[in-house]
């Protein structure tokens, strides 16, 4: 456990002196990653703790992005201090929306209707020409504008979002998430309103998504419909699998993992995705705990 | 609307969600006999819809093109069964999932580097490509009222199977508990992997018989996919009966709301779903208590 803690610890600090090399590529491509990675991680608190497996989570990280948008384009609000805020209060709040209604529904029924809210957010942005359709929009003014100055704003979001999961996994909310997920009829008798926290984490979750959105859409300037696509949420999913669910380390190296394969993969071939389907395939077959449960070695669960 | 416009709409939205069952009715009974969901189910009805326009294209049939399509579409439900589907049994929703997204991936490549990214139209059999008269101004093309009429007799003779015959017994009885009927002595390995087939073809055949329609183009298995999932909400998991009214529900509401609310056509059948999920979150006829 040490082990892994230096581990950590080195590999943010070697994110961190990235910075220090200026160099325009890995600033955008490790920025990038490590969106993928707060992604991943928020998502986990989800699939990897508490046991839902949603697939709206694209669509709160598109909504974050779409609302930086139309706030700088719309209103000229450019502030870090004020579109921050409000970008993750709208993720937060579409999610507590979803999140109400698809809670309504458990196991396979829930998958299918956070799936079916996420195309239907697609469709809204992808049919409307006043919400710049399947081109998408650009930002008109950046929160943050150096690329150096927005990957330092990521990396610190990064740290910041990891803190922030992993005390709520130690505290007694995060215990009870486990508590959920392992048998959520015997948390109800034990007296836990568990859809209540469900929704919480469901909240939690979407919001951080929804950072993500706003970093992403502040890394590049643009935004666009297929970001907040089912698809884009199954490749979340994929991240947190490939890494280990539960683990939220583990998420995130399968972030870091993948932004590498899709970069060299489409320098390879252009057909990429088989790539990283038949990747995916595998892990589902031989290594269902992912990657960080070939580091813990097979000893153990 | 006119009186005559209500009712080709009305038409329309019923072919449709015709069309929408074969493809939900497999989504639906792979889920309740096989207990495996699978988001790979909308690439069969893509891959149907390629293989009706490649064959026709080469051999200017499409009648052929669906004699050969279909049987090569029950190979391909058997291969995958047998290959990939049949590792899912018993295993959690986050594996089955993952497995049948990366199949999504691995049949869009396929797609991509078989067939290219053009979209490619299929032109309808000569013997139906003539026009039905309804009333003074409207007019329905026959191929589309074939479709409507295959769909309605694939649909009886499905509810034929299973509620008359000893094989549709044993899809209702594996859909009801797999674990019992194993035990009473009934193959249960080679029931899944005919009703995985059988959704396949489903599927495959619904794509052969929109092709025409609907133009070939990429992504279109993903369209019907997220609306499969729609109505297998609406109507109950594992219900097939839910799936009919589902799947007309969902054709209807579309079809009406691209003729009253342009742009926002496709966000009307998540309303419905919505509406329908709070009044009921188990479907129109699910399961009244929690099963899998």
């Amino acid at each position: 456990m040490i082990g892994r803690r230096a581990l950590l610890l080195s590999g943010a600090l070697a994110l961190g002196a990235v910075a220090f090399t200026g160099d325009r590529f890995w600033l955008q491509f490790l920025g990038k990653a490590m969106i993928g990675c707060i992604l991943a991680m928020s998502l986990d608190l989800l699939v990897g703790f508490t046991g839902l497996v949603s697939l709206a989570h694209s669509a709160f990280f598109g909504l974050a992005a779409y609302a930086l948008a139309g706030l700088t384009n719309q209103l000229g609000l450019v502030t870090p201090l004020l579109t921050l805020p409000l970008c993750l209060l709208a993720a937060a709040a579409a999610a507590l929306i979803i999140g109400w209604l698809s809670l309504r529904a458990t196991g396979v029924y829930f998958i299918m209707v956070t799936l079916a809210f996420t195309q239907m957010l697609f469709y809204l942005f992808n049919d409307s020409p006043a919400l710049g359709g399947s081109d998408g929009l650009y930002v008109s003014q950046r929160p943050v504008d150096s690329r150096l100055a927005a990957y330092l704003v990521i990396w610190v979001a990064l740290i910041a979002v990891y803190v922030l999961l992993s005390r709520i996994f130690r505290a007694p909310y995060g215990r009870a998430l486990e508590g959920i997920r392992a048998n959520e009829q015997r948390m109800r008798s034990l007296g836990y309103p568990t859809r209540r926290y469900k929704l919480v984490a469901f909240v939690i979750a979407g919001a951080l998504a929804g950072l993500a959105g706003y970093l992403d859409a502040t890394l590049y300037g643009f935004v666009n419909p297929a970001q907040l696509g089912w698809k884009q949420s199954g490749l979340i999913l994929v991240t947190v699998l490939l890494g280990g669910k539960g683990t939220l380390y583990g998420p995130a190296l399968g972030a870091l993992l993948l932004a590498f394969i899709e970069h060299y993969g489409e320098r390879v071939t252009e057909h990429w995705n088989a790539l990283v389907a038949v990747l995916v395939i595998a892990v589902v077959l031989v290594l269902p705990r992912g990657l960080s449960g070939l580091l813990q070695g097979s000893a153990r669960g | 609307m006119s009186l005559s416009l209500f009712a080709l709409q009305l038409i329309n939205g019923v072919e449709y969600g015709l069309l929408l069952f074969l493809v939900a009715s497999g989504l639906t009974l792979v889920f309740g006999v096989l207990g495996v969901l699978n988001f790979a189910h909308g690439s069969f009805y893509m891959l149907g819809a390629y293989l009706a326009w490649w064959i026709s294209a080469r051999t200017g049939n499409l009648w052929l093109a669906i004699l050969i399509g279909l049987p090569a579409m029950v190979l391909i439900g058997l291969l995958l069964e047998r290959l990939a589907i049949a590792r899912l049994y018993g295993r959690d929703h986050l594996s089955q999932v993952l497995l049948t997204y990366g199949l999504v991936l691995l049949f869009n490549e396929l797609q991509r580097a078989v067939f290219g990214n053009d979209v490619h139209g299929v032109p309808t059999p000569k013997s139906l490509s003539f026009t039905i008269h309804l009333g003074e101004a409207q007019t329905w093309p026959a191929w589309r009222a074939f479709t409507a009429l295959s769909c309605i007799a694939l649909a009886a003779g499905m509810r034929q199977l299973i509620l008359k015959t000893r094989f549709g017994m044993r899809v209702r009885a594996g859909a009801s508990n797999a674990e019992m009927v194993e035990a009473l002595g009934i193959d249960v390995r080679r029931l899944f992997s005919v009703v995985f087939s059988a959704g396949t073809a489903l599927a495959g055949l619904a794509g052969m018989l929109a092709a025409p329609l609907t133009t070939v183009y990429p992504g279109m298995g993903e369209s019907i996919l997220i609306l499969s999932f729609v109505v297998v909400v609406i109507g109950g998991i594992g219900s097939i009966k839910g799936a009919f009214l589902g799947a007309l529900l969902v054709g209807i509401a579309d079809t009406f709301g691209k003729v009253l609310l342009p742009g926002f056509a496709s966000a009307i059948v998540y309303a419905v779903m919505a509406a329908v999920l709070l009044w009921r979150p188990r479907g129109l006829l699910g399961p009244a208590f929690e099963g899998r």
